[in-house]
């Protein structure tokens, strides 16, 4: 079986590429950035430059790598949440999450605390509470499918969330809490260290780990509740286990970044372009491009300007301007 | 009377959301590489009756045994390698390929984190050569056909390799053609000694393959038997609540509706 052999090897190199290729920009970026000057620090100044290794080391480092967490988490977390929900339109945060964890932040930075820290487990902790809250009243809905009512809840708790992020927003002092939730909200990178890559770390190992395990399933549970069921599917266990997976991954990152939005949507959409529909091939593809994303958006957010740009910023500016291509040019590989 | 594959005894069932039984004690048996028709109006109970043979749902009173032990002693696994089904229709939200969506019919036998292998991908180019689509392999679903989709649900459930392979209106979307083009394949199943049952509200389509009919109306059984028996004008018309009338031409059964429109 020669061809099959063939196949084998394509498919090896194929995964291989999809390692390499994120840690290849992840090498390449920890040398681009605004020290000491714009674009690019030449190697030297990490065994010259006693400010510059620290930089690198503190600073730049743990920051490349929570960027590509977050890309990975949010792009692996839409794709799964996609097939889920049976719907290619959704993305990561709809379940109240990200206005959840929006609320949470501007709650902390109001009455709590702006440290790093208690407004990320604020954060994250709203997001949650976003979540389950969605959860409970997709339960008490009387109409409709389990699908539909968890989007119905979610669009609702997601509205509510941020009818009191604008009450927060209104109280807060216009000179000083009301710039760092602004801030927060555009979503960024800029203040990250290697205690918050430790923070979400341990939750987006062991979530993804958990996704990608599972992901030749995803396929059953993208079929009818009766169909699934009859593949010897337990659809609600199963779809719990992975959306929750999903949702513990996407609060983290979340509440360490800010909003960051447009990743979740656009990634899973080129990876079943590339790969095809088969979320054992896509899952992967959307990891590796996930990952690639965030670093590169937020090189975009590091170096483009004298001050940062925030990270939402970059990340809505691209998704939307590749969304558009990618609806107008050819066909797409998606239906609907 | 042992011999029954699947044996229903006076099965009543009550969806959550209304108070009438959807399905009021209904009975019957089904002997092992037989085909049986579920025939019956619109609303007369049968896709719920289906569920409930596959397991989704659980009569409220009455049992349902499988080889004479109940539903409800099978693990999920266990039951997902004896009985499939093909919906009346599956909405897929994604671009599969047809062999990457018939693959998924090996799931009852591969464990939660498996990925189906070189076994699986033969049993499934079995498969879909045996249905005879090895031209649409490599399509794509939303870009079928109504008539091929229908086959590559079959083709899914095939790869499951059942005992007992339960249809739900299999040719209600069909032309003519492909509705005999189903019915082939379905008779051909049942010489390799697998154990059908299909609704449909198709008389015709009924007596073309089945050995067994359950004749149903408003959930409940109204006659059941041998096709022989219970395919009559009689029973027909008081089934569908209309005059019809069975006439044999060239050796097949035709029904021929006779009521009139006006009122």
């Amino acid at each position: 079986m020669h061809n099959k052999q063939l196949v084998k090897q394509r498919k090896v190199f194929f995964a291989l590429l999809l390692i390499l290729l994120p840690l290849l920009v992840l090498g390449i970026s920890v040398f681009i950035g605004r020290y000491p000057k714009p674009l690019f620090m030449p190697i030297s100044v990490l065994f010259n430059d006693e400010l510059g290794r620290n930089l690198v080391l503190n600073l730049r480092i743990p920051r490349l790598i929570t960027s590509a967490l977050l890309g990975m988490s949010l792009a692996t977390a839409g794709g799964v949440m996609q097939m889920l929900f049976r719907n290619p339109l959704v993305e990561p945060g709809f379940l109240g999450v990200t206005q959840g964890a929006g609320f949470g932040a501007a709650l902390s930075i109001l009455f709590l605390s702006t440290s790093p820290l208690v407004v990320e487990l604020s954060a994250t902790a709203f997001a949650v509470i976003g979540l389950l809250f969605s959860y409970f009243i997709a339960r008490r809905v009387r109409f409709g499918g389990w699908v539909l009512r968890l989007v119905l809840s979610g669009i609702a708790v997601s509205a509510l969330f941020s009818a009191g992020l604008g009450i927060l927003k209104y109280m807060a002092d216009p000179t000083s809490q009301l710039p760092e939730i602004v801030f927060w909200l555009l979503g960024g990178l800029w203040s990250v260290t290697w205690n918050d890559l430790l923070y979400i770390l341990p939750v987006v190992v062991i979530g993804l780990v958990i996704i990608f395990l599972m992901r030749w399933r995803l396929n059953l549970l993208s079929l009818s509740d009766e169909t699934a069921f009859s593949l010897g599917v337990s659809v609600g266990r199963e779809r719990a286990l992975l959306l929750a997976a999903s949702v513990a991954v996407t609060a983290v990152v979340v509440s360490v970044a800010g909003i960051v939005g447009w990743i979740g949507l656009i990634i899973p959409h080129i990876a079943r372009r590339i790969a095809g529909a088969n979320a054992a091939s896509f899952i992967p593809v959307s990891m590796s491009l996930g990952a690639v994303f965030g670093i590169v958006s937020d090189d975009l957010a590091r170096t483009l300007m004298m001050g940062e740009i925030p990270l939402g910023i970059i990340t809505s500016l691209i998704g939307a301007a590749v969304f558009i291509i990618m609806m107008t040019s050819r066909r797409m590989r998606i239906s609907r | 009377m042992t011999s029954a594959i699947l044996q229903v005894n006076a099965i009543t069932f009550t969806y959550n959301t209304t108070n009438q039984a959807a399905l009021n004690k209904v009975t019957f048996e089904i002997c092992p590489g037989s085909v049986t028709a579920i025939l019956g109006p619109n609303g007369a109970g049968k896709t719920t009756l289906l569920h409930l043979l596959l397991g989704l749902h659980s009569p409220t009173s009455g049992s349902i045994l499988l080889n004479e032990k109940p539903l409800k002693q099978y693990t999920r696994h266990e039951l997902s390698q004896r009985i499939g089904l093909v919906p009346q229709t599956e909405y897929v939200p994604f671009a599969y390929n047809v062999l990457e969506y018939v693959i998924l019919g090996r799931a009852p036998y591969l464990g939660p984190l498996d990925m189906p292998g070189d076994e699986e991908l033969r049993i499934a180019h079995d498969a879909i050569r045996e249905v005879g689509i090895s031209h649409l392999e490599s399509r794509v679903i939303p870009e079928l056909s109504g008539g091929e989709l229908q086959l590559v649900l079959l083709v899914r459930a095939l790869c499951q390799q059942p005992a007992v392979l339960l249809l739900d209106e299999p040719t209600s979307h069909l032309d003519l053609a492909n509705r005999n083009h189903t019915l082939r394949i379905l008779d051909r199943l049942r010489r390799n000694s697998t154990t059908i049952i299909f609704s449909t509200h198709d008389p015709e389509a009924a007596a073309l393959i089945a050995d067994h009919l359950v004749l149903m109306r408003a959930g409940e059984v109204l006659d059941s038997g041998d096709l022989d028996q219970v395919f009559t004008s009689k029973i027909l018309s008081r089934v569908y609540g209309t005059t019809v009338e069975v006439v044999p031409i060239n050796g097949l059964r035709v029904v021929k509706s006779m009521g009139r429109l006006e009122a």
